[in-house]
């Protein structure tokens, strides 16, 4: 045990009274960096790439990012969508015109009034006939219904991705509400199919007066709510403020609509610009702002939303007794079916009819059901202002009682589009922020 | 993975389209146009057995949508005025004009798809800023049966207007629109994917929707649907595309 000098190939040691002590220390970087030969950083060159998702909690869905990293700064950034792919479309070529609807309202899950609303807008336009008004005014006030639901399950999402939780169990308990209503009136939360070419399913029940009356009440409450919580709150806007900035000329060029353009400056609302179902008629603002980053978006959100139940009011004023579908038997679902004692939609007096009095009601209604109507051939493109932008149908018919053709313009889709602009440049954490504000809905982007 | 699920077809089920049909349409219409649907017989496409039905008389011709004459109507003439005067060769670059429930399509010659599209964005009469949509069309049975539409929209004069470019499917080439437009980035890759249409200059067209080695293209109308037939207490129902169905 007199051995001083140093045999450990990994540390230097000394001997001692008490045994041999090692000397155990860190390389140093100077030592590292002069044995690559000197001044130059060996690791400079070294690209970190980081996959998050498509399992992943805040990819806001099935979203897949691929970030190259220089430290915690975005140097590069791609977005791989796909992963929900179900081929609604190609489903909708094998199913009647009505029966198309229970697909596309699947798509964007979160708002499926819009999907139903623009395809039938542009069925109805391929065969030349408008709805009545009753069920135009129903379908808006829908629409608007479900802005509020999908703005809120953004929020709620949003802020969870973000790590504000309370915002999430709030926004929800809100989406709650409004999709409280949409049970109350066609019967599903989700996935409705009750918007058909030609009108509505069915039309309101009674006592939907006093129930819109307390879901405006708690909708004003739970925006005070939100404002308590979020709006002045010094987290929340060092999150946002200056986060995934795009501005408006990258917007247009990225094909990006909805609340991201409007939150750079423009105010495009096909509500206003280009209206439909009768909404120039209504009297709403368009909310826009001038900073086109993340709080933007979230002030533009938030915006929308007090001018939805604006609209409402002025909608559920409006609706004057009629018909909900239109009068051509040809088109129009035989049966008006109401809530029957099992819980499925029946009508026992039309049952009543066909079973037992008149055969020609039987085999028309039998037809319809099956074989459906038919349409001119021809093709539409119809657009409404979805929670996301413009969604576009594609509509072509070659004449059958199928559509030989539907395409969805998705703003999900196209949307996604502006992440690699957003999040370049910035922070990991920012990239989180930045496709939040985006609010992509992987089941309308993949379809 | 990859490619149509192979299956075996049951010899009662009527197909889609039969060859006859696809044939006749073609010859029907004797120019590069694509009709609307195919030449059909009866009322109930019936097939195989004759037709008991009483309506085999019936005979229902394919739709071509009628070329319109000027005056259009509404802002199109503006547009089509103001895309002759900003691109000089605007006429042997419009193979047809249609006018349709008030939608303006131009139907374009694929060599001046860039040169017009060019002219609609850049002229201040015109400024179709937007480029709204990209989507594909499978008119199966015609000569140019692959349609890439584009749906333009001008935010400056609201106004809407639809290039439609038709291929043939072994030369399914059509220039790419994303150094005009960027946004058309994601949605040529999605109708390269889904219906094979081939965007020259695009840079990086590679699937976007399916899986990357995935065989075929799924939105095309002679790719079939898929799935499996589904039993229910001994009955068999056979999957969607080939059930029995009216036509």
């Amino acid at each position: 045990m007199t051995d001083t000098t140093d045999t450990d190939a990994y540390a230097p040691s000394r001997p001692t009274t008490e045994g041999r002590v090692y000397n155990l220390s860190g390389g140093d970087w100077d030592s590292v960096i002069s044995a690559f030969g000197g001044s130059t950083d060996p690791i400079k060159d070294e690209r970190l790439v980081l996959n998050m998702g498509p399992q992943h909690p805040s990819t806001h869905g099935v979203l897949r990012l691929v970030l190259e990293l220089e430290g915690e700064t975005v140097t590069d950034a791609r977005v791989v969508v796909g992963y929900l792919h179900t081929g609604i479309e190609k489903n909708t070529e094998f199913r009647t015109w009505t029966q198309a609807v229970t697909f596309l309202t699947r798509a964007d899950y979160l708002s499926p009034l819009f999907n139903e609303t623009v395809y039938c807008l542009g069925v109805e336009r391929l065969l030349g006939i408008e709805a009545p008004s009753r069920a135009q005014t129903i379908r808006l006030l829908m629409m608007e219904v479900n802005r509020l639901a999908s703005h809120w399950v953004w929020l709620a999402t949003g802020g969870m991705e973000l790590g504000a939780l309370t915002a999430m169990t709030n926004g929800f308990r809100a989406r709650e509400k409004c999709l409280d209503v949409f049970e109350t009136i066609t019967g599903l939360r989700m996935n409705h199919a009750f918007v058909r070419p030609g009108g509505v399913a069915q039309d309101l029940p009674e006592g939907y007066e006093q129930m819109f009356v307390e879901f405006i009440k708690g909708q004003r409450e739970e925006l005070r709510g939100l404002d308590k919580l979020l709006t002045g709150q010094t987290i929340w806007i060092n999150r946002l403020k200056d986060v995934g900035w795009i501005g408006v000329e990258g917007c247009i060029a990225l094909g990006i609509t909805g609340p991201l353009l409007r939150a750079a400056g423009l105010p495009w609302d096909l509500r206003k610009t280009e209206p439909y179902l009768g909404y120039e008629t209504y009297d709403f603002e368009v909310p826009t702002d001038d900073r086109g980053d993340c709080w933007s978006r979230y002030v533009v959100r938030v915006a929308e939303m007090h001018e939805s139940l604006k609209i409402i009011e002025q909608a559920l004023a409006r609706l004057e007794p009629g018909p909900t579908m239109h009068e051509d038997p040809k088109i129009a679902w035989p049966a008006k079916l109401s809530l029957g004692p099992d819980g499925m939609g029946n009508s026992l007096e039309h049952v009543q009819k066909i079973m037992a009095t008149s055969m020609e009601s039987l085999i028309h209604h039998f037809k319809l059901v099956t074989e459906g109507f038919r349409v001119p051939p021809g093709q539409v493109y119809s657009k409404v202002e979805s929670p996301r932008g413009e969604l576009g149908a594609h509509v072509v018919s070659d004449g059958g009682t199928r559509p030989y053709r539907v395409h969805f313009r998705e703003p999900s889709f196209i949307n996604l589009q502006g992440v690699a602009a957003m999040a370049i440049g910035g922070q990991v954490a920012d990239v989180i922020a930045s496709v939040a504000s985006i609010d992509p809905v992987m089941g309308g982007c993949d379809r | 993975m990859g490619g149509p699920v192979e299956r075996p077809v049951p010899e009662d089920s009527a197909p889609e389209q039969s060859a006859s049909d696809v044939a006749r349409a073609t010859v029907g219409t004797g120019s590069a146009d694509s009709p609307y649907g195919t030449l059909r017989n009866g009322m109930f496409g019936v097939s195989g057995s004759g037709d008991t039905s009483g309506y085999g008389g019936l005979v229902r011709e394919p739709w071509i949508p009628p070329s319109a004459e000027p005056p259009y109507g509404s802002y199109f003439d503006e547009i089509v005025e103001g895309l002759r005067e900003a691109y000089p060769q605007t006429d042997a670059a419009i193979r047809k004009v249609v006018v349709d429930r008030d939608e303006l399509t131009l139907h374009i010659e694929r060599d001046h798809l860039i040169g017009v599209a060019t002219a609609l964005r850049d002229d201040p009469s015109l400024r179709f800023e937007l480029c709204a949509s990209v989507s594909g069309v499978d008119y199966l049975g015609s000569v140019n049966r692959l349609h890439s539409v584009v749906h333009l929209t001008s935010m400056t004069y609201r106004r809407r207007v639809r290039l439609e470019v038709s291929l043939p499917v072994e030369d399914p080439h059509v220039p790419s629109l994303t150094g005009l437009y960027p946004t058309a980035d994601w949605q040529e890759r999605e109708t390269f994917d889904l219906f094979g249409i081939v965007y020259d200059g695009h840079p990086a067209l590679t699937r976007i929707l399916m899986p990357d080695d995935w065989d075929g293209h799924p939105q095309r109308k002679d790719y079939p649907l898929g799935g499996i037939p589904v039993q229910y207490k001994g009955a068999t129902i056979p999957p969607a595309d080939q059930r029995r169905a009216y036509k």
